[in-house]
């Protein structure tokens, strides 16, 4: 059953969509359309909004932890689709790739699917592997050049 | 005052076809593409992104390549570019401490949790031009060990938390705090206009777009003496952190992706107040990108800023708010700067003719007082 998500109080649910919609904003515009491709037959689905380009203003913390300041701005693209039968389906991510921003929209829809979300999930899982393979590789290259810094003590006694 | 003047379309248009030619160079020679622009000359591309207030890779090397190299150029079509493109909203604020570190160091403490993490730093290199690269084929520009990929041992791979030195030694008491979130709204410098005097949110959003080679004089300056500040970087810090947006469609955050940024946390003396006991304060930095000049000269001279704020003598030019923050925008100094390139023809004739009166003057004056020496 499609699941309109202003409407639900379940917070493993949203926790679930937020982090399928994370993967999806890190995803490649061809690893999208491999999904897709993945996912077919494909339901009839409309924009609710043209898919366009616009900007964030991105903030930072005065001293890290503190009160708000406006870094500087970021470009991204969004979309909203409604798939025939009522799901709707949010892409944003940083970029001016509006046709990835759409793809992830629809494939949003479909997660909301109760009957697709696990043909969705096994489509997300080689982004997820892909993006923690990056991030340990950065770790781990990172953690190479760790350094130990030593004082010299004077021999005083 | 400008006038405007007619003319000289063929001329420009042939200028600008001679410019584009100019710009592509030999055409023997392939082509730069923008992905080689992003990939190898990522620190110019990071610093357009910073200054230029936009962060997209894929725009600043497409500017860089449109402006010959010449990066305040760049910028300066970047933040046009930006003029043309709706506001979506504004992000969480970024939350450096859960940052995937790319580099970290500190200077003031040396065994802290994460380590020293000293990542791609041009620090302790010789600066010695390297002839390797010279060459057209580049096997072995990488090193091997470098290429191979690294061991994964179970205790990287654990994504260890590297919490902020300034967290660290702040509960201490020694260090202090940052200023609270009280939930306003920040100003937005793009939004509204400024007038002096600003609060620290405007300081540090004109800072982060300021230009370096300014930012780093003046930051330079404090360290010689004017608006001493004893400084000493408590940790700079380089890598991706998340970007969450509150999309009001969904009634959620949601991340939108990860961008590179640099944090400057300077520690500084201070000897304490009526009301304050002596304690280090701070000086900070943010900056998109690797640009770690910039984040250190940064904090440097947002600490200089805060010099009424802490009690402090005022008196150097960093310490100058308006005139620092006014001058600091390198595309309104460029402008204002190179405008006067431009045909100033009838400005310049009103001058020419007023200096020819004077000197009519002043030569029929002299005239007339050596007729009154003779007469007399």
């Amino acid at each position: 059953m499609p699941n309109d998500s202003k409407n639900s109080n379940d917070h493993n649910e949203i926790a679930a969509r937020q982090a399928a919609l994370a993967t999806l904003a890190c995803a490649r515009r061809d690893e999208l359309e491999s999904m897709l491709a993945h996912l077919a037959p494909l339901p009839v689905a409309g924009d609710l909004r043209p898919a366009e380009v616009g900007l964030v203003m991105l903030r930072g913390r005065t001293g890290g932890d503190g009160a708000p300041f406006n870094l500087g701005e970021a470009t991204v693209s969004r979309a909203a689709i409604r798939v025939e039968g009522g799901a709707t389906g949010f892409g944003y991510r940083l970029g001016r790739d509006v046709a990835a921003a759409r793809h992830g929209a629809l494939i949003d829809a479909l997660w909301q699917d109760a009957g697709r979300r696990g043909a969705v999930e096994a489509a997300l899982a080689p982004v997820r592997a892909r993006l923690a393979a990056e991030a340990r590789t950065v770790r781990a290259e990172t953690a190479a050049t760790k350094v130990d810094f030593f004082t010299l003590v004077r021999g005083e006694d | 005052m400008y006038v405007a003047a007619k003319g000289g379309e063929k001329a420009i248009r042939n200028a600008h076809k001679l410019l584009a030619k100019r710009r592509r160079g030999n055409e023997n020679l392939p082509s730069v593409t923008l992905e080689q622009i992003a990939s190898q000359l990522s620190l110019a591309v990071d610093r357009v992104m910073a200054e230029g207030s936009l962060y997209d890779t894929h725009l600043a090397a497409l500017a860089i390549k449109q402006a010959r190299g010449d990066l305040i150029e760049a910028i300066f079509l970047i933040r046009a570019f930006r003029t043309t493109l709706p506001r979506f909203g504004a992000s969480q604020p970024l939350d450096t401490g859960e940052m995937l570190v790319r580099r970290r160091v500190s200077a003031t403490f040396k065994d802290l949790p994460g380590g020293q993490l000293l990542g791609p730093t041009f620090d302790y290199t010789h600066r010695l031009l390297d002839t390797s690269l010279a060459v057209a084929d580049q096997a072995g520009e990488v090193d091997d060990e470098a290429n191979a990929a690294p061991a994964l041992s179970d205790a990287v791979d654990a994504a260890s938390k590297m919490p902020r030195v300034t967290d660290l030694i702040g509960a201490e008491g020694l260090i202090e705090a940052s200023p609270a979130d009280l939930g306003e709204e920040p100003f937005d410098i793009t939004r509204a206009p400024v007038s002096f005097p600003v609060d620290r949110a405007t300081r540090l959003q004109t800072l982060a777009r300021g230009d370096e080679g300014y930012l780093l004089a003046l930051g330079y300056s404090t360290q010689r003496g004017y608006a001493r500040s004893h400084p000493f970087v408590g940790e700079i810090r380089f890598g991706d952190v998340e970007v969450i947006l509150d999309v009001p469609e969904l009634g959620f955050p949601v991340s939108i992706g990860e961008v590179q940024v640099t944090e400057c946390q300077m520690v500084n003396q201070f000897k304490g107040s009526a009301t304050e006991p002596p304690q280090f304060t701070r000086g900070y930095g943010l900056v998109f990108g690797q640009c770690e000049r910039k984040a250190m000269s940064m904090a440097l001279v947002e600490r200089a800023l805060r010099w009424a704020e802490l009690g402090e003598e005022p008196g150097a030019p960093a310490q100058d708010e308006e005139f620092v923050l006014s001058h600091c925008d390198n595309v309104q100094a460029t402008g204002f700067v190179e405008h006067l390139k431009l045909p100033h023809y009838v400005d310049f004739q009103a001058e020419l003719d007023l200096v020819r009166r004077m000197r009519a003057e002043a030569s029929a004056k002299s005239a007339a007082d050596e007729m009154k020496e003779a007469a007399e």
